[in-house]
């Protein structure tokens, strides 16, 4: 107790110190947010400040090991800084598909030497990667995928189709399911590691309803994905058609960052400010409303903490993720309804200035994803009824 | 603090589950005092085995004999009182009276607490007066009289009301009925001259009075706290009014959802068990997702009461209103999945939505909450 003290007062000092006031505001569009790459640019100074102090402290993946590339924080620790930064307001540092997404995977699955080499460039934001799971025929039956990995030796030659791969075109690395057997439906299948810059690999920007285009088709014509590189650094993680459970694990992760169990901003109440921004009188209906929402997004707030530390401990349900992902999600559409209701006719503009080029309705409609990406809440509610209420049938 | 129970909480958690499974079971209490008509709508010699457990004086200081524990524990064995609808005047003697006396003088400890540790005393509290929880409007009046006070006025819902010991009342020793000064506590015993019952059965089987305090003679050192100044110590006999009811009811959501899942289970209609209708289990898993949620918020509240933290009364608001739409989704669920059997007496599932409504009113609805949180967030 008394050393989880003197680490918050700490790491309360090294916020203050190192965190910029520019970075203390709410991420309003993707502007503000770092993802790093290859190509990466930073938005401005106090971005690349608060980026690189975070790097060299290991504050971008402050749970990790040192060795590779984090602060080997304990979940006490973690949790302590989490909230500090929350206290502040602090945005992430930097943000990636391979924090929450793959670096577990390769924590749970890699080799050694595997470990050192990726989540070392995944911690310094070097690479930026992108997941190429879904297919046009596969979405939320994802195991019917068809892409296909020809043995070749020491390598195989990749052909498919992948669809809403999210930043395809900006990506510097793509983790991807490929089919290595096509006689075993849930043992065919290889969790591969290669570069978007690999001859072979095309993608086509999908516009939204949002008016952004985030994801493309992702086309694989005759990629040759090597089947290592390096000593003890296979280019797949896990063993050969062994990658669904590679898969499931990862997903587990996808569905924890998407639910917003560790957002602060997800949690909070919103109608103390909309109703400020509304000139402070709103429909008493919708103040009703409002409460309601309140009420149901601070317990959320509540059971994403307990999520969290039971995770850490290993005391949570592995299904529990599914569960986060429903709730935390269905919030979260319900939040941008309420945000577009008490907006008015504010809400509704699509490129003004005073409105930051409409971000309150583009929010919106990128929420309704929120219920599909990562498994639709249709899914979660299966994998709910028969995991953990064990409910009987198909 | 990490939001699960430590390996002690998670020791009493096993003992009060086994405890109320076995003692606290409703053919056992809830039934029978039931069918009887019983005039406490609970049994005391079970109070006295909660005695025995310890459970009493949970929240009563080790230096006044109890155990000297928090809301978390409180909260345990509240949720095994609901899981298993074991009628017991546990939320209203050793969470709220208790709560009050510990702010009482050291003569009003040691008059009533021996009691309620031991389980031979019983207590209730009484805030309402109308038929919706609004604590802020206080009308009973307390004037002085010689060295005591002399207390009229009515209140309602006062649960256990004629079969406690002592009552605590909120009364106005000053100031207007809707004043937030002027508010004092009293310990009220029960054979107080000009005190009168008009006693009632509730929805759910248990006993609620219509209190008249017609003139009530009392003692200087019937004062609970500070004259004029009881506001404080009735918000916390209030926030952990909220949070226990809170803690029973997540008992409540879970005991019916349990009920319901294990129904799905075996039931069978067009050939098939119909908890392979996936409309069902979309709405099973979805109240499993409220109920965890409600579950979550609960033993938060319960943590920062117990650390006396700024939020805690937000907390405890948001608590009471989160349980109220899950406990009340969870039995109203129940019994449509039950189909026409849960329509019947025979089958418990009705029970669990006769408690839930009487716990949503208990200390404040789900609509009252979600009020008090904007008024507390400033809209
Ligand atoms: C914003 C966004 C980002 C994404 N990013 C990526 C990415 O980076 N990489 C990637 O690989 N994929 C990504 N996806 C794809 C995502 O994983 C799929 O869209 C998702 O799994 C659903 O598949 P689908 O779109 O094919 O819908 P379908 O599977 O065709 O579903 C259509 C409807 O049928 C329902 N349904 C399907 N099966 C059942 C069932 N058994 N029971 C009840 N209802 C059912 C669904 O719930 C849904 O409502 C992204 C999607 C979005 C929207
Ligand atoms: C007050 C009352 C009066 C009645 N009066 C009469 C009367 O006068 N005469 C008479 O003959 N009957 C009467 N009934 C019986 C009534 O018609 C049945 O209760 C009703 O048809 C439901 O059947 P069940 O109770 O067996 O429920 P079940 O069929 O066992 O259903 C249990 C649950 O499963 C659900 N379920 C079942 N099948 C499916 C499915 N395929 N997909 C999704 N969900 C499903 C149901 O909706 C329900 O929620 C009465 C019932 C009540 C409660």
């Amino acid at each position: 107790m008394a050393d989880l003290d003197a680490f918050r007062a700490e790491t309360r000092a090294w916020l203050e110190a190192n965190c910029p006031p520019e970075m203390r505001q709410p991420v309003r569009d993707d502007d503000d947010v770092y993802w790093g790459g290859r190509n990466a640019t930073f938005k401005n100074d106090a971005q690349r400040a608060w980026f690189e102090a975070c790097r060299d402290k290991g504050y971008t993946v402050p749970a990790w090991p040192k060795e590779y590339g984090g602060a080997g924080l304990t979940p006490p620790e973690a949790k302590v800084l989490r909230e500090e930064m929350a206290r502040i307001g602090a945005r992430p540092p930097l943000s990636s598909f391979g924090i929450w997404m793959l670096g577990p995977a390769l924590l749970h699955f890699g080799t050694e030497q595997q470990k050192l080499h990726f989540l070392n460039q995944i911690a310094r934001g070097e690479i930026r990667w992108c997941q190429g799971y879904s297919e046009p025929g596969s979405g939320s039956d994802l195991v019917s995928l068809q892409t296909f990995g020809e043995d070749k030796g020491d390598h195989w030659i990749v052909n498919g189709q992948k669809i809403w791969t999210s930043y395809a075109d900006k990506a510097d690395w793509i983790f991807c399911l490929v089919r290595t057997d096509k006689a075993n439906k849930y043992q065919g299948i290889t969790f591969m590691l290669f570069d978007m810059e690999s001859t072979g690999v095309a993608t086509k920007p999908i516009l939204l309803i949002s008016g952004n285009s985030p994801f493309c088709e992702t086309f694989f014509d005759d990629v040759k994905v090597p089947k290592s590189y390096g000593d003890g650094i296979p280019a797949y993680v896990g063993e050969i058609n062994r990658g669904w459970d590679v898969a499931k694990y990862l997903l587990g992760h996808e569905r924890e960052m998407i639910s917003g169990a560790d957002s602060s901003e997800r949690g909070a109440g919103i109608g103390a400010t909309l109703t400020r921004q509304a000139g402070g009188e709103l429909d008493p209906v919708l103040r009703a409303e409002l409460a309601m929402f309140d009420v149901d997004a601070l317990a959320f707030s509540a059971m994403g903490e307990k999520f969290l530390d039971e995770v850490k401990v290993g005391k949570a349900h592995p299904a529990y993720s599914n569960m986060m992902k429903y709730a935390g999600t269905e919030l979260n559409k319900r939040r941008h309804e309420l945000v577009m209701s008490a907006g008015g006719s504010t809400a509704l503009e699509w490129d003004s200035e005073e409105t930051r080029g409409g971000a309150a309705p583009r929010a919106w409609l990128r929420t309704k994803a929120n219920s599909i990406e990562g498994g639709t809440s249709e899914v979660m509610l299966n994998v709910v009824a028969k995991r953990i209420l064990e409910l009987p049938g198909a | 603090m990490p939001l699960y129970h430590t390996d002690d909480q998670a020791m009493l958690a096993e003992t009060a589950q086994q405890f109320m499974g076995e003692e606290g079971a409703i053919a056992k209490q809830l039934r029978k005092w039931r069918d009887q008509g019983c005039k406490d709508g609970f049994g005391h010699d079970l109070w006295k085995q909660m005695a025995e457990m310890g459970f009493t004086g949970l929240l009563v200081p080790e230096t006044d004999g109890g155990l000297g524990m928090g809301h978390v524990e409180a909260g345990i064995v509240l949720e095994e009182i609901g899981r298993n609808l074991t009628p017991s005047p546990f939320l209203t003697s050793s969470v709220m009276a208790a709560t009050a006396l510990a702010s009482a003088s050291d003569e009003a400890r040691g008059r009533w607490l021996p009691g309620l540790v031991s389980g031979e005393s019983v207590f209730a509290v009484a805030i309402d007066e109308g038929a919706k929880h609004r604590p802020e409007r206080i009308a009973t009046r307390a004037e002085r009289s010689g060295n005591g006070f002399k207390l009229s006025g009515k209140k309602d819902f006062v649960v256990h009301g004629a079969s406690a010991d002592m009552i605590v009342v909120a009364a106005r020793t000053s100031g207007a009925d809707n004043d937030e000064g002027g508010v004092t506590l009293f310990a009220v015993p029960k054979d107080a001259a000009g005190l009168g019952h008009n006693s009632v059965r509730l929805v759910d089987s248990s006993m609620a009075s219509h209190l008249t305090l017609d003139g009530v003679e009392l003692d200087g050192d019937a004062v609970i706290g500070e004259v004029d100044g009881g506001r404080e110590v009735l918000g916390r006999v209030l926030d952990a009014g909220r949070v226990g009811a809170a803690a029973e009811g997540v008992g409540v959501a879970r005991g019916a959802m349990d009920r319901t899942v294990e129904y799905l289970k075996q039931r069978k209609q067009f050939g098939r068990l119909i908890g392979e209708f996936q409309a069902l289990q979309h709405r099973a898993a979805h109240l499993y997702s409220e109920v965890e949620i409600a579950r979550a918020v609960v033993i938060k509240a319960q943590q920062l009461l117990d650390a006396g933290a700024e939020n805690a009364s937000l907390m405890a608001s948001v608590a009471k209103a989160k349980v109220g739409k899950a406990a009340g989704l969870a039995v109203k669920e129940g019994v449509q999945m039950h189909g026409g059997i849960g329509m019947t007496d025979e089958y418990d599932i009705g029970l669990y939505m006769k408690r839930d409504r009487a716990l949503a009113e208990f200390m404040g609805d789900v609509y009252y909450h979600a009020d008090r949180v904007a008024r507390l967030s400033g809209y």
